[in-house]
């Protein structure tokens, strides 16, 4: 079976008057049902590389593929597209609109792609959030909830499309020891065997990559040995 | 309403109602503006129209004179291609229209409207040893109701009064109070032919326009005639025509028909509607600029916004919200704060010019008691849409800013 995301001669470089290498020239796969750790040392282009994975940056050059659809060439739009359709994403910061309930804030992908009714988004958002142990908090707003807890509604949030790849960046960066704990757990047990999900976590913490099916070592914008 | 669609409004609506107070500055911006707007254009034209109405109501829609629109050709000019001609004199009297009550007949045959015979004659009353000139109008009383408000305007006396006496004479309110003239009253009038008749007044006319009551006075057509020294002369007929703004159309074909010179309302008063056109000119530009002020009130709202929300607009965007909706968001803000306002403005703009109708004004050329308003709904259209777009242009550009973010320069700053 192919990988779910392919990338090839992948290369990132800042303009300016000294350009910046972020990446250089990374071959990779995300194979479909695995749990990939991206890890290296600060500025070592780990973050760089899945925000081109997660088609939120543009390769200077070289091609990402996921799930059999070359990305280069598409637009703006097309990319938005894909990345609401197949990906989603946890960040360090939560990053939830708070103004929004979280209920609301994890209904916001699926009412963007309007697959489902307003019935069924509500119903899912709730079952994403009980699932996640979060359901008794649904109508509070982000900032009446812990730091894990946002995070959960952030990864609840994620998932909220049932994509097929969830892309992380340092998810437990700013949690404390049993709050990271959790929402490792949480992406550990997403993807598995026929779970029909793979996640990608950026981390410099070791810990989390030992739990990983496999580890991507980045240095200098490249993959090391 | 597409799920998008509600998704749009929904963001929209949280956004301007979590910053409640800068929202409610920006829809006072809007509502100032639209209601002042209304208010003024309320008051613009409501003066501009009452002053053409009494304007128009108080003369003849189309006045059709004894003159040529151009000047006849000399018999030998006729003759001959070139001619010299010396030692002509002009007649000293007036030529008067050609058979009028034929050309009255003819003209009431297709004249959307009535015609009425009268004659004009500059003169000077004598009352009580004081002189004052006056224009002196010979009227028919049977056919004038027909093609003026002479008859309504009658304040002292009636228009029929002018067959109680031989020589009998209405005189216009100012022209009576500067004469010092009452009903009753005998008066001498001093044609400018030089022809002098006694006449009695018998009633006093008001138009409340001060150029026409101070100077006007009306005769049967026969005293007109007999102060101009010609027997039988007609040297204007008065037409009304039912649609007033259809006389400048009515005096071109009358002009074409008869060959004299026939001058609308419109004509005669070119220069004053021309310095309305600029008047309303200046104050549309007036209004369209203070709606513009308003507009950046908008703008530096959504500004604002866009600014705060910066972080936001990376989160929809990374999730994979499309450039134009995360566009649409902003300038749909935008438009709520607009349509909001001019909601309101409109009431407002209602209120005052309601309000500024109750105010008691004096104006020394009109006796009009209140300022004259007029509730259009063009004013409240015109005001909305000038509005309206300038909100939506007011939050476009930050909108186009928000939706030209790149996420990951936000993400990637922020983590």
């Amino acid at each position: 079976m192919s990988a779910l995301v392919e990338a090839r001669g992948l290369r990132r470089v800042l303009g300016g008057e000294v350009p910046a290498i972020l990446i250089d020239g990374i071959d990779m796969d995300v194979r479909r049902d695995e749990f990939l750790a991206i890890t290296g040392p600060s500025g070592s282009g780990k973050s760089s590389l899945l925000y081109l994975l997660g088609l939120l940056d543009v390769p200077s050059a070289g091609e990402v593929t996921i799930d059999g659809r070359a990305t280069s060439k598409l637009n703006e739009e097309a990319r938005a597209r894909l990345r609401l359709e197949t990906l989603g994403f946890v960040f360090q910061f939560h990053f939830l609109l708070p103004e929004f309930s979280v209920l609301e804030n994890v209904a916001l992908p699926m009412r963007a792609l309007g697959r489902l009714s307003d019935a069924a988004i509500a119903a899912r958002s709730m079952d994403l959030l009980v699932s996640l142990g979060l359901g008794e908090h649904a109508h509070k707003r982000p900032e009446q909830m812990s730091g894990g807890q946002r995070q959960r509604v952030a990864i609840a949030r994620a998932l909220a499309n049932d994509p097929k790849l969830v892309l992380a960046d340092e998810p437990t960066g700013n949690l404390d020891t049993a709050s990271s704990a959790q929402v490792l757990g949480i992406l550990r047990a997403m993807c598995g065997p026929g779970s029909g999900k793979s996640v990608v976590v950026v981390t410099h913490d070791l810990g989390i990559a030992e739990q990983a099916d496999r580890r991507l070592n980045i240095v200098d914008g490249k993959v090391s040995a | 309403m597409s799920g998008m669609n509600r998704l749009v409004v929904s963001i929209a609506r949280t956004h301007v109602l979590a910053r409640l107070r800068q929202t409610l500055v920006g829809v006072f911006g809007v509502a100032i503006g639209v209601g002042f707007s209304v208010m003024m254009a309320s008051i613009m034209e409501g003066s501009q129209d009452d002053f053409v109405r009494q304007l128009v109501d108080s003369l003849p829609h189309i006045s059709v004179t004894d003159e040529r629109r151009e000047p006849p050709r000399q018999p030998a000019d006729q003759a001959f291609d070139a001619a010299e001609i010396h030692g002509l004199t002009t007649k000293q009297l007036r030529p008067g229209i050609k058979n009028p009550y034929a050309i009255m007949a003819a003209l009431e045959g297709w004249l959307p409207g009535a015609v009425a015979p009268s004659v004009q004659a500059k003169a000077v009353i004598r009352f009580a040893g004081r002189d004052t000139a006056a224009s002196v109008t010979g009227i028919d009383p049977k056919r004038e109701p027909d093609v003026s408000k002479l008859a309504t305007q009658i304040r002292d006396g009636s228009l029929d009064a002018l067959y109680k006496s031989s020589n009998a004479i209405i005189l216009g309110s100012g022209l009576a109070k500067k004469a010092g003239a009452r009903i009753g009253n005998s008066v001498v009038v001093t044609a400018g032919t030089g022809r002098t008749i006694s006449a009695t007044v018998v009633a006093i006319s008001h138009a409340g326009v001060t150029q026409i009551d101070d100077n006007t006075s009306y005769v049967l057509i026969k005293t007109g005639q007999i102060l101009a020294g010609q027997t039988g002369l007609v040297n204007e007929l008065r037409v009304k025509a039912h649609d007033v703004m259809q006389a400048r159309a009515v005096a071109a074909r009358i002009e074409a028909e008869t060959g004299y010179k026939a001058t609308s309302w419109q004509e005669a008063h070119e220069d004053l509607l021309s310095a309305f056109q600029m008047r309303n000119f200046i104050m549309y530009t007036v209004v369209s600029a203070i709606l513009m002020v308003a507009s950046f009130g908008t703008y530096n709202i959504i500004s604002t916004i866009t600014h705060e929300k910066t972080r936001d607009i990376a989160i929809m965007k990374s999730l994979g919200f499309p450039s134009y909706v995360v566009r649409q968001i902003f300038v749909v803000e935008s438009m709520m704060i607009g349509i909001t306002g001019l909601l309101l403005g409109w009431l407002l703009g209602y209120l005052m010019s309601y309000g500024m109708a109750q105010i008691e004004f004096k104006s020394p050329f009109m006796d009009a008691t209140h300022l004259p308003i007029i509730y259009a709904p063009a004013h409240y259209a015109i005001a909305g849409t000038v509005a309206l777009i300038a909100s939506v242009i007011a939050g476009f550009f930050p909108a186009r800013k928000a939706a030209a973010l790149q996420p990951v320069d936000i993400i990637r700053g922020a983590s």
